[in-house]
């Protein structure tokens, strides 16, 4: 089911058969070029395969955007031990919520780029790790394997083509942790979900120590049009470097919040304005989180640019995981940057010091700030600690902890200073956060 | 060897292997980087981010513990930004440290108040309330308190990784995550303690210890643990004459910091109540406490009496005294009482064992072999719980250098996890399922044999035939029982065979024939226990026994001494590889007395001259008339271990397999010494099982 109505504005490649009657099922999804591409790529090299992706200009869509392509050149397809595609379904981050919508209406298209990267690195056996909160799309995938196997596309000797695949769900546990790709392979091995050491990287000694190709939902979605139009046509969508749409989760205090893909590039304000139907209410933009809430956030007046992995780089932030929070006038800020922290201390792993102990000191700080207990000297030290996580953690959710906690103190420092001495929070009347 | 990387570590040249990690690179040219989770020898963590620091060419900062040296690398460990780190990351963690330093066991010896101390803020800038989780007892002797934990995993990675016993997990995530045993509420393990000792703070704390002591309140006096033959080092903090606590925190030794449950924790049996302390006589069939000059004169007068009329004597030596006193006591037997009839309780088949080696060189293994040989055979014995030192060498072979591990025995075993091969062996059967092995065995470049009281007599002289035909280098170890069973055997506690293996002319009754005479005279036991499960055939004998408790034996004796433990003496130890090493006296138990300074009291009553009688100067004539026991004194006078030269050359002696016998001690026994120990008895496990795969 879709929760919005799509955009005339949208460039529909990975959310073309939404809102088909049926979208899920595989008759629809051959009716409309399903598994196209994987007859394509079986007869395809590998090398011809990953220069196609590369030719994408695809990056990662989880959140680190890495080149996909090459991701994928550095799996050693030659290794004596088996090999794995792993696909990383436990969408945690706070704003983010495009995955599901990919597993809920088209889930074929998610089977059949694990088969293309079956295909390429010679890979037998696939793992969705799903979020364990995602018990409908968990259910959805369950029911497109089944459908996939019943129709031979999955299982001994593929469509004649001598390729054999398995695909099987795993469920998460409801750990934000388990969506760093290291946690998410201990997890699936049951152990406790905490990163591994790297290097190693997964693509060499990965689930099981065998090599593993370790992608997004909307990473392995993309590949099948890549390989059915070319990876040329799926790069021109895009810029330069950042090729292809881009599945953005927009909402906050907009009028018409949803998942939209928009081809990489679009302006931000543009994508508010005319996808989002503009602020609610006619109220002022105060400020972005442009992809996820790891992400730096940005004030109003520098929300004018290029949404693309590079020019965010610029502006000090990232498009992440396309989790777009839009926040109004009324928002304080403050408590925003609290709700964050109640995340991020809820969800470290405990694995290493900084993180586990800073993201709880300074949820407990900011609390008692917002309650109107904090003092001039707890402005700067919650920039402070912040910054004694960043850099310094073993992975990067104590990063995706600081980073927004620094750009908030820098940006709304007088917001901060209208709590100090006892004063009520300026926007307690004002209405409470949105926030996917 | 590969080409050494060089790189600068605070503006000084460093060359180090390819591989190393910069944090052992940077303490060999002597520049220390400060970690709690980095632990030599165990599973890299990276998690306590105390390591970290600057690197040139890199954009923040890394960490020591985890990256290798490269080439031209420039690193800074003690820059501003390293500082500023370091004072963040201790800040970090005192946030929820409880801070209650002053009553807590570790204050003093606490990696984590030197830390601070060192690097850390000369203030305090939280302002939040702490958490809180009570403290909960795992086992007698572990408790734990979560506040204290910093999370360092060392905890968890010595229990699985050196123990191989997994009992600790963690539970909870952020900043409630927890330790916790794996059996939820207690632990199920080897209660080693290994998990107290290598915790850099007062959060894993040891249930005899707990509050008694402040660590500079102690004396700590390295000497040798008293119970398995293994022949740990054990560091004794010793207050007020009584022992608070055994560790071996300096690593010395050849055990480096491993310690079983013995070592750690059963010294207790020094203050059992039932410890004897002044000579009992018997007296109108009750044995009654006497002066020592009385219980003294009875014996000698007996002894000499009884030589003069030619009566028949026995005399049954210890497991547990020292190379001197069981020098002593057969020198007095063979010339003060004129009588080959001695023995001890024989545990292993050594002397067979070097008759077959003769004319081969090295062939004895070390401890260190154990950790470096690239293959080990374990042949019927459980040596997780015999051996726990010997095991423990293993395991680091397997998991440093990937070393091939066998077993043959006669059920599960630890060893089994790490094996390439095990095989279980009917006892009787062993040589067969060893032949089984020949073709794995063989490709091995060299081997370490072990092996217990179930290879003897013609069954060592097969299976070193059976090495030979291997054609590769091969190490024996022929494992014994207790702490100084081997120094018993080199030492000449034999009917049949002197001190070195040198054959008498005409041997004596063995241990059995003496309990089965029944026209003994005279019978002399020294901290042994013959009548635990037997009778004593001669109902007439006149039985002297040197003892810590009225043991079984005792309860016969017609005059007991009350002896000191080796916890309270000086002298010299024999462990199971051969290795010498000293004892160093802790305390002093009134009212006892050396097993060495009563026999020369006894030699002096009787007006017989056996030479001085204080340890050193028998331990020089040991050195210069027992073979393969002219160790050098430096070496374990410094609190060393010297492996004594084995015999080499045949062994005239007449096998008696059948008096070979283990008594099979698990972790949890200890012989007559595990009895008195209320803590070994306290825990759980006691007294365990051989052969249960634990």
């Amino acid at each position: 089911m879709l929760y919005n109505e799509p955009s005339p504005l949208e460039t529909k490649v990975l959310t073309k058969r939404f809102g088909l009657p049926n979208s899920a099922s595989i008759e629809t999804y051959l009716a409309t070029d399903g598994y196209k591409a994987f007859e394509k790529a079986a007869t395809m090299t590998p090398e011809q395969i990953i220069d196609e992706v590369k030719a994408s200009a695809l990056r990662g869509r989880g959140g680190a955007g890495f080149p996909t392509g090459l991701k994928w050149s550095f799996v050693p397809r030659t290794s004596p031990k088996p090999r794995y595609i792993i696909v990383n379904a436990d969408e945690s981050e706070p704003g983010t919520c495009k995955d599901r919508l990919l597993m809920e209406n088209d889930p074929h298209s998610l089977i059949e780029g694990m088969l293309i990267g079956a295909r390429t690195v010679g890979a037998l056996k696939g793992y969705i790790y799903i979020r364990g909160e995602y018990r409908y799309q968990i259910e959805c995938m369950d029911r497109a394997i089944t459908e996939a196997y019943a129709h031979g596309w999955l299982g001994t000797n593929i469509k004649g083509t001598g390729f054999d695949f398995d695909v099987y769900t795993h469920t998460g546990a409801g750990a934000y942790e388990c969506g760093e790709e290291t946690a998410l392979l201990d997890s699936i091995e049951g152990k406790r979900g905490v990163p591994r050491l790297k290097p190693p990287f997964p693509a060499v000694s990965g689930a099981w120590q065998s090599p593993t190709l370790l992608n997004n939902v909307e990473t392995f979605c993309a590949v099948p049009p890549i390989l059915r139009d070319g990876g040329a046509a799926f790069a021109a969508l895009g810029t330069p470097k950042n090729g292809g749409t881009r599945m953005l989760c927009l909402s906050g205090h907009v009028n018409k919040p949803g998942v939209y893909e928009i081809p990489l590039g679009m302006n931000m304000l543009e994508f508010i304005e005319k996808i989002g139907g503009g602020m609610r209410n006619g109220k002022k933009l105060k400020a972005v989180v442009p992809g996820g809430s790891s992400c730096p956030i940005l004030r109003a007046e520098e929300c004018d640019l290029a949404m693309d992995y590079d020019t965010l780089a610029k502006a000090k932030s990232m498009l992440g995981s396309g989790g777009m929070v839009v926040l109004d006038e009324d928002t304080c800020m403050v408590k925003f940057a609290l709700r964050i922290m109640r995340f991020y201390a809820h969800e470290s792993c405990g694995w290493c010091i900084p993180c586990r102990e800073g993201t709880t000191w300074l949820r407990k700080l900011l609390q008692r700030f917002h309650d109107g207990a904090g003092v001039k000297s707890d402005i700067p030290m919650i920039g402070k600690l912040a910054n004694n996580m960043l850099g310094r953690t073993f992975c990067a959710l104590g990063d995706a902890a600081a980073m927004p906690t620094i750009s908030i103190v820098e940006k709304f420092r007088d917001e901060f200073e209208a709590h100090l001495d006892g004063k009520p929070c300026p926007y307690e009347h004002a209405h409470e956060l949105v926030m996917a | 060897m590969a080409d050494q990387v060089n790189l600068i570590i605070d503006g000084r040249p460093v060359s180090a292997a390819p591989g190393t990690l910069l944090i052992n690179a940077a303490k060999q040219a002597g520049i220390e980087i400060p970690a709690f989770c980095y632990y030599d020898g165990l599973s890299l963590q990276a998690a306590c981010r105390m390591c970290l620091v600057e690197v040139d060419k890199t954009n923040k900062l890394q960490v020591s513990c985890t990256l290798p040296v490269a080439e031209g690398m420039v690193v800074h460990t003690d820059s501003p930004v390293v500082r500023e780190a370091r004072k963040g990351t201790l800040e970090f963690l005192l946030a929820n440290h409880p801070l209650d330093c002053p009553v807590c066991d570790k204050g003093g010896e606490c990696e984590l108040q030197d830390m601070v101390f060192r690097y850390g803020a000369g203030e305090s800038r939280y302002n939040e309330t702490k958490l809180h989780v009570d403290e909960k007892q795992w086992s007698p002797v572990v408790f734990f308190d979560a506040p204290r934990c910093i999370l360092c995993y060392r905890c968890v990675r010595i229990c699985d990784e050196g123990m191989g016993v997994g009992a600790l997990g963690v539970i909870n995530r952020g900043a409630v995550s927890e330790i916790a045993p794996n059996a939820h509420d207690h632990l199920e393990c080897d209660e080693c303690g290994m998990c107290i000792d290598i915790c850099p703070v007062g959060a894993l704390t040891s249930g005899t210890y707990r509050y008694k002591t402040r660590p500079w309140e102690m004396e700590h006096v390295g000497t040798i643990c008293t119970h398995c033959s293994n022949g740990c080092k054990t560091t004794l903090g010793v207050r007020d004459g009584a022992i608070m606590r055994g560790n071996n925190r300096d690593s010395s030794g050849i055990n480096g910091e491993f310690l079983c449950v013995k070592g750690r924790y059963a010294f207790d049996f020094t203050s059992h109540p039932e410890r004897l302390q002044a000579p009992l006589v018997r007296k109108n069939g009750k044995l009654e406490e006497v002066a020592w000059s009385e219980a003294l004169a009875t014996v000698a007068a007996k002894m000499k009496a009884v030589r003069e009329q030619g009566g028949k004597i026995g005399v049954i030596g210890s497991n547990h005294t020292t190379n001197e006193e069981n020098y002593f006591l057969q020198k007095f037997a063979r010339q003060a009482l004129g009588t080959d009839n001695i023995d001890h309780q024989r545990t292993g088949d050594l002397a067979t064992l070097l008759d077959a080696l003769h004319g081969k060189t090295a062939a004895l293994a070390s401890t260190k072999d154990l950790y470096e040989s690239k293959a080990v055979l374990i042949v019927g014995s459980d040596l997780s719980q015999q051996h726990p030192l010997l095991a423990f060498q293993i395991r680091a072979n397997f998991r440093h250098h990937g070393a091939h591990v066998y077993t043959v025995t006669p059920g599960p075993v630890r060893e089994d996890k790490i094996a390439k091969q095990s095989v279980i062996a009917q006892p009787g059967h062993e040589l067969e399922c060893i032949e089984t092995l020949r073709g794995a065995l063989g490709a091995e470049s060299e081997l370490v044999i072990l092996f217990g009281d179930a290879i003897k007599g013609d069954a060592v002289r097969q299976l070193v035939a059976f090495a030979d035909s291997l054609g590769i280098p091969v190490k024996y170890v022929c494992l014994v029982d207790y702490s100084n069973s081997r120094g018993a055997s080199d030492m000449g506690l034999l009917p049949d065979l002197g001190p070195g293996y040198r054959s008498v002319e005409k041997p004596g009754l063995s241990h059995d024939q003496m309990l089965a005479a029944a026209d003994l005279d005279l019978l002399w036991v020294v901290n042994a226990n013959p009548l635990e499960k037997t009778t004593l055939a001669s109902a007439g004998a006149f039985v002297v026994v040197q003892d810590m408790f009225l043991t079984e034996t005792a309860k016969r004796a017609d005059v007991v001494f009350p002896s000191a433990s080796a916890y309270e003496k000086a002298g010299t130890v024999t462990n199971v590889c051969g290795e010498v090493q000293k004892l160093k006296a802790a305390l002093k138990i009134m009212g006892t007395k050396p097993d060495l300074e009563i026999m020369g009291l006894l030699a002096k009553e009787m007006g017989v001259n056996l030479g001085i009688w204080t340890p050193d100067k028998v331990f020089d004539e040991i050195r210069k008339t027992v073979r393969g026991y002219n160790v050098p004194l430096p070496v374990i006078t410094t609190g060393g271990a010297a492996q004594t030269a084995p015999v080499n050359g045949r062994v005239t002696f007449q096998p008696r397999p059948d008096l070979v016998q283990s008594a099979g001690d698990p972790l949890f026994t200890s012989g007559t010494l595990g009895r008195y120990s209320k803590m070994l008895n306290s825990v759980l496990e006691s007294p365990g099982a051989l052969y249960q795969g634990k």
